[in-house]
């Protein structure tokens, strides 16, 4: 029996009273990949994933998550997946520990503090557990949303932006930590982000958008041929610029 | 790495609902200033309203017979005013905290939700509570707990009131953000005249008794005097007031669905600031 894609969208439409967020997008992501959701400010990626995780009510279309249609039963199926991003705070007044406990039995981990120990040791979270969230700095801040993104061991992870504002040498870490996690559990993830260099090296798919439509989608290898450049920054920029539809104009 | 733990699909988890009330108990106990205000402002209400009552007795003969209605007034009148302050604020806690988006997108139910901030207001509500009641007894000689099954009634029939309008508000503010906050402080007091409280429904023009005979904690506060000054407790009253607060509590929580519903069409679950 074949399994249901992790993520299928199938023409997804939200329109605000300010205008149209994302116009009519399709897409399926198979198990065990990794895809890049690229775009400029406004480009519609994050309502596309508050969309996915329900979070936002689409005008039209629908969306479903290994195979449960996120409108009508999202809470079979949010336990299995999860969602991480800098912009989303963590409750600063509660320690790390306390923050971690109260989401690990949300999503219904069994032997909560068992599995904060192994996140403490696997993404070096023991030297302040027991500190306040409100009073670490950046990376330490991503490791703890990082942290409770992984509570629950997802199947599918959704991530916007996991390394903005970071230092090289932590960003690198938490990349590492989500290859190992992938390789690890063939866990399926949706990766936000405007870091070229960091969709090269983690995604085997990216989905370009622009003004809440797909304008393109395929592995980052046929996009650099396909633009005929050598970096994704320089396909974003065609993208972005309008360079790559005059270019298909004129072939 | 351990085994991947079978997560079973729950449609509803008292876990879940044990997990938010140790994420407000852990708010709580983190700051000693907002357990001691849990009890500051009632123990200033009791104080003001028990000495009033004291030189009152002193001066009229009715309210010397009719022996703790202010205090017993005002202790009642703070179960409902502290039970919906205690479920808005732990509601708030989430908005100030900007948490609402991770616990929308966690397997976390509006209802569990609501029954957690339910279960936070009674905690609240008794931290602030039961040290004055006992003060109460020791100032003033009137002793809250010797009203046996009628406080009970009193106190379900309050707190229920309570916890709709602690809902219908959360709806509002999920729905329009922070800037709806005000209400959260402010909408008891439009019932402190109208419930009448300190005052018999009586005293109230004709057309605004049939408004105040709306609202279940009149039926309350009448109760308790007919109690306190004819020693008769009246389950009549005590039925229409469960009656009312049935029907506000369901209307109450089918709004909320709805405005939960519309901020989600909104996009404002994305943004609870202003």
């Amino acid at each position: 029996m074949t399994l249901p894609p992790a993520i299928a969208v199938d023409r997804l439409v939200k329109v605000y009273r300010t205008g149209t967020a994302v116009g009519g997008i399709t897409f399926a992501l198979p198990r065990g990949s990794v895809t890049g959701l690229l775009g400029g400010n406004g480009a519609g990626k994050t309502t596309t994933i508050a969309m996915i995780m329900g979070l936002v009510t689409p005008t039209s279309g629908s969306v479903s998550v290994l195979g449960t249609d996120m409108a009508r039963e999202r809470h079979r199926v949010l336990h299995r997946m999860n969602f991480e991003s800098p912009y989303v705070d963590m409750p600063m007044r509660l320690t790390v520990r306390q923050n971690l406990r109260v989401f690990g039995r949300l999503y219904g981990v069994i032997g909560v503090d068992e599995r904060i120990a192994e996140l403490a040791h696997d993404l070096d979270l023991a030297d302040f557990l027991d500190r306040q969230t409100g009073k670490l700095s950046a990376g330490q801040k991503t490791r703890v949303s990082l942290a409770k993104a992984l509570l629950n061991r997802p199947e599918v992870l959704l991530l916007d932006e996991p390394t903005a504002s970071l230092d090289p040498d932590t960003a690198d870490w938490v990349r590492t930590h989500l290859e190992t996690y992938r390789a690890r559990r063939n866990a399926s993830i949706l990766l936000a982000s405007h870091n070229m260099r960091e969709v090269e090296r983690l995604c085997d798919r990216v989905i370009m958008m622009k003004r809440g439509e797909i304008v393109d989608d395929d592995t980052p290898d046929k996009l650099l041929a396909r633009y005929g450049r050598e970096t994704l920054e320089d396909v974003f920029l065609d993208i972005a610029r309008g360079r790559g539809e005059a270019r298909e104009a004129a072939q | 790495m351990s085994a991947h733990p079978e997560i079973a699909y729950e449609s509803f988890s008292g876990r879940r609902i044990g997990a938010m009330v140790l994420r407000y108990w852990y708010l709580l106990r983190s700051s000693w200033p907002r357990l001691l205000e849990l009890m500051y402002w009632p123990l200033v209400q009791l104080l003001m309203w028990g000495f009033l009552q004291n030189y009152v007795g002193q001066n009229a003969s009715f309210f010397a017979q009719a022996g703790g209605v202010f205090i017993g007034s005002v202790l009642l009148w703070d179960i409902l005013f502290r039970g919906q302050l205690g479920f808005s604020i732990s509601f708030l806690e989430e908005m100030y905290a900007h948490n609402l988006g991770n616990l929308m997108m966690s397997p976390l139910r509006p209802i569990e939700f609501v029954i957690s901030l339910m279960i936070m207001s009674i905690v609240r509500l008794m931290i602030g509570m039961v040290p004055v009641s006992l003060l109460a007894i020791a100032f003033f000689d009137f002793n809250l707990y010797a009203l046996g099954f009628a406080l009970a009634a009193f106190f379900a029939n309050l707190i229920l009131t309570s916890w709709s309008i602690g809902i219908l508000v959360s709806g509002l503010i999920l729905r329009n953000g922070m800037g709806a906050e005000g209400l959260a402080w402010t909408i008891m007091f439009l019932l402190l005249p109208l419930a009448c409280v300190y005052y018999p429904v009586a005293v109230l023009p004709g057309w605004l008794q049939s408004v105040a005979w709306l609202l279940p904690p009149t039926y309350v506060f009448e109760g308790m005097r007919a109690l306190l000054i004819n020693h008769v407790f009246r389950a009549d009253l005590m039925v229409w007031a469960l009656a009312l607060n049935a029907l506000y509590f369901a209307a109450a929580a089918g709004i909320f669905l709805v405005l939960l519903e519309s901020a989600r069409k909104q996009g404002s679950l994305l943004q609870t600031g202003e």
